[in-house]
């Protein structure tokens, strides 16, 4: 009553234990490491799970799994892309994603908080299946009509097909069980959330496809682990990479898989570097190999995505305020392409002013005091991210007479031209960096007081050297009190309409920060010359990007009247997200999922850390249970990716949503599969053998059939409701109001 | 028997007694001077005053055990709590013993030199390792000022270090039955340092953290039974540390018996609880809300400022500012004074009377009922037309029916929140109620966004249909009630401006008060604003700010919070060295070489388990953190440093190469600072060693 493949007694178990099939013993023969790696032979002893029950319906060999697999597909398939085109108008964030689309179609640049492989592949199945990049996508409601939308939602549908496929293998290669696979993949083709966002031009489904690849891939790799440097060992490799490329290129969420393979990269890397057999220099190429698979490719790829980006966008569109001036200036149809102004700053101009902090706005000021108790109660001057007729200012000298040329060392003043105030510094806190002074618009019809003299002064110049337009980075030193004009990047609260703090810094170092350019320059005095700016190079191009995405991330900051989703919401699916419809007569969708099977999900975060602790307090007592390394290494992998996809958004500043929990939820299920699968086979501890294998099979029937009923009761979730609200009485899905949250 | 000769030996190591008391010379010397109120002693310092007041006050920057230490000392000091602490740099008046105020931090932080030479003992380092590590926690400078003044960083520190050494004592002597005690004491520091200030949970967790792994190996350890030694552990260091926590809670409570400054933010049940303020108004109010009863409305939201539920004879504008309609009724506000236009009278929607009859009948959960304004007799009315400044919501006004196209719709359901039965009755103070529109099922509720000046800055108040399950901005508590009696409008008015009446006392239990104060500590938003001296984590390694703690009214006397840049550096290259080290040997064992006997590495591990886990438990979080932060933060997790540095550097010599170790007296110039010594400009311009560091002159 030995279990042969850990050597040791159990003697809680009432079921035989199972001999080691010959295929394990073949797999351990065949390894000539097999020894070293003294955890792996446990995995393969649980290749016999294969006998008890895998689900009722079929039996192991190949030929049938590939039956169970085609019919995983196919339901995937079907649940996803029925009633595809319905509602025939624009749902939620289709607004934003369908339109960058249509931007791609019609190269016009744009800005966006994402990397831009999603939309790019949105587009490109837009332009694909013959849609135009005409339709605007003004607000959600907005009637297609006669315009091909089908292609951009099979693409999204399509892909998210894809993920209960993926679960369904990375189950079964992680746990070697098809139940646990089988459980996982019901689990997530039956989950109304899972439908609902992949049924829509959204970024997520893009995104889950990547990462689930990503998992696949590396799942895939790890079994190749003993015969190392062969072709499929290369093929998993890249693979990954290409993968986590694609995860990161659709949003930075990405970034969390990467830290989940890094992990599993540097635990594997560990595993050899404790392998003696090997010698320091086949170390080192396993190293080098993972360098370039899951380092340099992804990088080059990611690199490459971008090229095309700004490729294909070559027109002036909405996002050019958001990047500097040089950047501004590659644009087709940007007033800066191809510019022709005066050279030379000089009195009497209309300016505009941009800060050279990457993503620093234009100087500006607008009919608002700051308001009581921040500092003067004057005219607030900001910094503004989009163009405007507020950012234009006019260059007088300290006297108001002349037009001549700005010159290094001069006195000027700067007046707004809409408000007629003058740009002005005073000893007060400044708004936000106490540290800074507060810099206002003072005075009337730009008559105001010496604390309106600013001194100009070029970076790097000598006195009396001139301004250039565009080229010259200049410092605003302020007369009176010696500090300098600037930027400090943080947002000001309501009052202040969420632009940007602009101060007078006592401290002089130079810093992009306190650094502007001329960017529009009109003075009808002097002759427009065309000016070449120098175009910026890709990798400046790349980097300041990131920054503004970066920037624009984290500047979105929930609003006050706003419903917002908090992270402990998502695993007890607390509310979902309304897609469409709101009164009783249109078609109304909603993100929710299905709630048996989250709720199940939850169920297992509960019982999967019980049951790790019960099976891990006996192995260190000298026992070992069946199932138990699956349940704690297999598990764990699983636990982590969940964790790495959930617990970071406790940290996050941004708005949230419900959605932002999908990628957590899929771990989650391919958890539960596991834990599942392993609970109930762990019957055989409370009975003896046919009894246990019944409530095993009971367990897995009403595990199905509570699905496959929940999902019944909610499928009008995701394929859409019509009638009354739910609150109300006599509609459909009133009885289905389990939670006082839910709004369909 | 007794046998002679009786004999007494005692060992009395001599460098650890030095060390002490050169620890209580720096810290103790001259305690007194500055006689003035220096940096956050005047934020302390008022809690202090209330302690010997016995008033009521609630600070959300961390639990009472350290102000109670710091009062303590006042206590002992005859210190009445007559002091005005209003700023920094105001003179003390001769009848505060300054010396006493500061005694007990100051004694703490003396505390902490020997503890540490103890410490690295028992790390199993040698004794000149002790006295390295005893001589660099003695000669930091930031150290001695944080110590020196009314200030919490050196008792947490002091905590921390015993929990530490009790622990690791403990451990180290696995056969007496003594080392319970050492394990108990260890939980009771580490509840005392949580105490103090919420930034020991860090070091809490890093103890419970080590103490489970080495459970964990007992578990292991096939040849024992484990169970009771687990319980014992689990006890001792997460049972009575969750005790003793909720302990100074009691303490804190039973002290502060009287209504204060912050009663406003706390439920009118627990105002009504303390001596003075709002009990001196419920007493011997009728308990139970009848019909007919008149009452004040009280939101259970504190944020943005405690109000009543209010009404004026002011109407909302036909338009707003953005264009938007309005109903043109009555406004509905919530006003956060008391007034007399805050009372309401509760009527029955069936009949006409507004006074209560005899017997009274009590209003229970889920009763209709309608809200009469008292003054203005303006039925409290919500319908679907949007609330001024949140537009999502219903508009909430004062009806009367002037037979105009609007519809009453003035219905109210009672929904007990906090009700124990389905039918209780409606209580004073006790019941938090939400007021349910019959007709649209809107919630009543105090969005919190003040209405501009046609609503008098007063706050909005709307209707809101909601499916979130809890929120206090919901909630509305009677806080003034009486029974009507007169059904003559001038009469009723006349009674509204009469004072309430009588008596009944009402107690809250302590888990009540301590829940409740624990969630109004943890949830009450500091607003982050940044100081003129604050920091960034990152800036705390490389010394970039200071913080100016007190500067004398007319020389150049100051005082600083500077780290000694010496032992600065020390601690973070030892950090650093730390890490590479540990990487080497992981590397290199993982391979088959092992460089370290097992002693020496399980040695090697343990010092780094406590002091760079210390100082990464200490540091990280903050790096997360949003609120504004000092460099005194970085103290604690500066400590573990300067444990380190001297047990590595021994470590080096004996395991790695013969290294001679040298220490630098970078002390003396800066400590001027620490001590306020007074310069002259020229001699300050001299110690300002980095452009950052932002040293006061006085201008002459």
């Amino acid at each position: 009553t030995t279990s042969p493949s850990t050597g040791d007694t159990s003697t809680l178990r009432h079921r035989r234990t199972v001999p080691t099939s010959s295929e394990t013993l073949q797999t351990l023969s065949e390894d000539r490491r097999s020894q070293t790696a003294e955890l792996d032979d446990t995995q393969s002893s649980n290749g016999t799970s294969a006998h008890f029950s895998p689900g009722g319906h079929f039996s192991q060999d190949p030929q049938s799994s590939r039956v169970v697999l085609m019919l995983v597909a196919g339901l995937c398939f079907a649940t996803r892309l029925y009633k595809i085109t319905e509602p025939p108008h624009v749902c939620w964030d289709e607004t934003h994603f369908g339109k960058m689309g249509s931007y791609y179609i019609n190269r016009t640049f744009f800005f966006d908080v994402h990397p831009p492989l999603a939309k790019m592949l949105i587009g490109l199945a837009g332009y694909m299946t013959g849609y135009d990049g005409t339709f605007p996508f003004g607000k959600p409601g907005d009637k297609y009509e006669h315009h091909n939308y089908w292609g951009m939602r099979g693409l999204c549908a399509v892909l998210g097909s894809f993920l209960p496929i993926f679960a369904y293998v990375i189950v079964q290669d992680l746990s070697r069980s098809y139940t646990a696979a089988l459980i996982t993949a019901t689990l997530l083709i039956f989950d109304t959330g899972c439908i609902t966002i992949s049924q829509y031009i959204l970024l997520d489904p893009i995104l889950l496809f990547f990462i689930m690849a990503a998992v696949l891939s590396m799942v895939k790799f790890n079994l190749q682990r003993f015969r190392p440097f062969t072709s499929y060992w290369w093929l998993w490799l890249v693979l990954t990479g290409v993968n986590l490329a694609g995860a990161l290129g659709v949003k930075f969420v990405g970034l969390f898989v990467i830290l989940l393979v890094g992990l599993n990269t540097v635990w594997d890397l560990w595993r050899i570097l404790g392998d003696l057999s090997l010698s320091l220099v086949e170390i080192s190429k396993h190293f080098l190999a993972r360098v370039v698979g899951l380092i340099l490719v992804p990088l080059f790829l990611y690199v490459t995505i971008f090229a095309v980006h700004f490729v294909v966008l070559n027109k002036s569109g909405p996002g050019d305020g958001f990047f500097s001036s040089a950047f501004q200036s590659r644009l087709i149809g940007n007033n800066l392409h191809n510019a022709s102004m005066p050279e030379y700053l000089a009195y009497g101009s209309t300016i505009t002013v941009k800060n050279l902090r990457i993503a620093g706005g234009y100087l500006h000021s607008h009919w608002h005091l700051y308001p009581e108790g921040v500092g003067a109660r004057q005219q607030q001057v900001t910094a503004y991210l989009h163009k405007d007729y507020n950012n234009v200012w006019l260059v007088h000298k300290q006297d108001n007479n002349a037009s001549d040329l700005v010159r290094h060392g001069d006195i000027i003043r700067l007046e707004h031209k809409e408000t007629t105030r003058n740009l002005h510094g005073h000893l007060h806190e400044a708004p936000l960096t106490k540290k800074h002074f507060q810099v206002t618009g003072y005075g009337i019809n730009g008559t105001g007081d010496t604390n309106d003299l600013w001194q100009v002064e070029v970076c790097g110049g000598q006195k009396g050297d001139v301004v250039k337009v565009l080229r010259s980075k200049i410092r605003f030193l302020h007369r009176a009190t010696g500090c300098v004009l600037y930027s400090s990047g943080k947002t000001l609260p309501k009052w202040g309409w969420e632009q940007v703090e602009v101060t007078c810094s006592p401290y002089l170092k130079e810093t992009p920060s306190s650094q502007w350019n001329i960017e529009d320059h009109i003075n009808p005095k002097l002759p427009n010359i065309s000016l070449s700016v120098l175009k910026p190079h890709f990798l400046e191009i790349l980097l300041e990007s990131h920054i503004v995405m970066i920037r624009g991330n984290s500047g979105l900051k929930p609003k006050d009247n706003e419903m917002n989703s908090k992270p402990w919401h998502w695993p007890i699916n607390y509310q979902g997200l309304r897609f469409s419809g709101v009164n009783d007569t249109e078609y109304r969708v909603y993100l929710l999922g299905n709630p048996v099977v989250w709720w199940m999900n939850l169920a297992s975060l509960g019982l999967y850390p019980i049951m790790v602790a019960v099976a891990s307090i006996t192995l260190q007592r000298g026992f070992s249970l069946e199932h138990s390394l699956v349940l704690m290494r297999e598990g764990g992998l699983l636990l982590l990716g969940w964790l790495l996809h959930y617990a970071p958004f406790y940290t996050m500043g941004r708005v949230l949503y419900f959605h932002h929990y999908f990628p957590a939820m899929l771990f989650s299920s391919m958890l539960t599969g596991i834990t599942f699968d392993v609970l109930l086979k762990s019957t055989d501890l409370l009975l003896r053998p046919p009894y246990s294998d019944w409530l095993q099979r009971l367990g897995q029937m009403v595990l199905l059939f509570s699905v496959l009923y929940s999902f019944y009761l909610f499928h009008p979730l995701s394929y859409g409701m019509t009638g009354p609200l739910a609150h109300e009485p006599g509609s459909a899905m009133a009885g289905q109001k389990w939670m006082d949250s839910w709004e369909f | 028997m007794l046998q002679l000769p009786l004999v007494v030996t005692t060992q009395v190591d001599l460098v650890l007694v030095l060390v002490s008391l050169l620890a209580f010379w720096t810290r103790l010397s001259r305690l007194s001077s500055p006689n003035a109120v220096v940096f956050d002693e005047v934020y302390y310092g008022q809690f202090v005053s209330l302690y010997m007041k016995r008033v009521f006050f609630i600070d959300d920057s961390g639990p009472p055990l350290g102000h109670m230490i710091m009062a303590l000392g006042a206590y002992l000091g005859e210190f009445d709590g007559n002091f005005v602490w209003n700023r920094i740099g105001a003179e003390y008046p001769s009848s505060v013993s300054v010396w006493s105020l500061r005694l007990l931090p100051a004694v703490c932080g003396a505390l902490c030199v020997p503890l540490v030479y103890l410490l690295t003992l028992e790390l199993k380092f040698c004794h000149l390792s002790a006295l390295g590590a005893s001589a660099l926690l003695l000669l930091e400078n930031s150290l001695i000022v944080q110590s020196r003044f009314m200030l919490l960083e050196s008792l947490l520190i002091f905590f921390v270090l015993v929990a530490l050494l009790s622990y690791l004592k403990f451990h180290n002597h696995p056969n007496s039955w003594f080392r319970y005690c050492w394990l108990l004491l260890s939980g009771a520091s580490c509840a005392a340092a949580v105490g103090v200030k919420y930034m020991g949970v860090f070091s809490y967790l890093l103890l419970v953290g080590v103490a489970s792994l080495h459970t964990w190996n007992l578990i292991g350890d096939r040849t024992l039974s484990v169970c009771v030694q687990c319980v014992c552990r689990a006890v001792c260091l997460l049972v009575v540390p969750v005790l003793l926590y909720v302990f100074w809670f009691y303490l804190h409570l039973t002290l502060l018996h009287r209504s204060g400054p912050h009663d406003q933010l706390m439920s009118s049940a627990f105002q009504a609880s303390l001596e003075g303020g709002l009990s001196r108004i419920t007493q011997g109010q009728p308990l139970d809300v009848s019909y007919g009863s008149q009452v004040t409305l009280r939101s259970s939201a504190s944020q943005p400022i405690p109000c009543w539920l209010h009404s004026h004879k002011a109407n909302y504008p036909i338009r707003y500012e953005n264009g938007r309609g309005s109903s043109h009724q009555q406004q509905v506000t919530c006003y956060p004074f008391k007034d007399v236009n805050n009372w309401w009278i509760i009527k029955d929607a069936g009949r006409q009377e507004l006074v209560v009859s005899s017997p009274p009948r009590p209003v229970r959960h889920g009763d209709v009922i309608q809200l009469v304004h008292g003054m203005t007799s303006r039925f409290l009315n919500s319908h679907d037309v949007a609330a001024p400044m949140s537009p999502h919501s219903q508009e909430v006004s004062g009806y009367i029916d002037f037979n105009v196209s609007m519809a009453a719709q003035n219905l109210w359901r009672v929904d007990i929140s906090n009700r124990e039965a389905e039918s209780e009755s409606w209580k004073t103070i006790m019941s938090e109620v939400r007021l349910v529109h019959v007709n649209t099922s809107a919630v009543l509720k105090l969005s919190g966004v003040s209405l501009p000046d046609w609503g008098f800055r007063q706050l909005e108040v709307v209707a809101e249909k909601l499916f979130k399950a809890h929120s206090s901005s919901l909630g509305w508590t009677v806080e003034e009630h009486r029974y009507g009696t007169s059904q003559e409008q001038k009469e009723r008015e006349a009674e509204l401006h009469s004072p309430t009446h009588i008596d009944v006392d009402r107690k809250m239990s302590f888990w009540a008060k301590f829940l409740e104060l624990q969630w109004k500590m943890l949830t009450v938003k500091q607003e982050d604003s940044e100081h003129k001296y604050s920091s960034s984590p990152l800036e705390w390694i490389t010394m970039e700010t200071n913080i100016a703690y007190w500067l004398h009214s007319s020389t150049n006397a100051q005082i600083h919070l500077i780290g000694n840049p010496v032992s600065w550096g020390v601690a973070h290259l030892s950090l650093l060295a730390y890490q590479l080290l540990a990487a080497v040997y992981l590397l290199r064992r993982r391979r088959g070489l092992k460089d370290l006997p097992d002693g020496v590495w399980a040695q090697f591990v343990c010092l780094g388990c406590v002091c760079v886990g210390g100082w990464l438990v200490n540091f990280v979080p903050f790096l997360l953190m949003e609120k504004t932060l000092f460099l005194y933060h970085y103290l604690p997790a500066l400590c573990y440093l300067h444990l380190l540095s001297p047990a590595l550097l021994e470590h080096t010599h004996t395991h790695l190469l013969r290294y001679t170790h040298t220490h630098s007296p970078a002390h003396r110039s800066t400590h001027r600072h620490a001590l306020g010594v007074c310069l002259s400009a020229s001699q300050l311009q001299a110690l300002k060693w980095r452009d950052s560091w932002d040293i006061l002159y006085r201008r002459r």
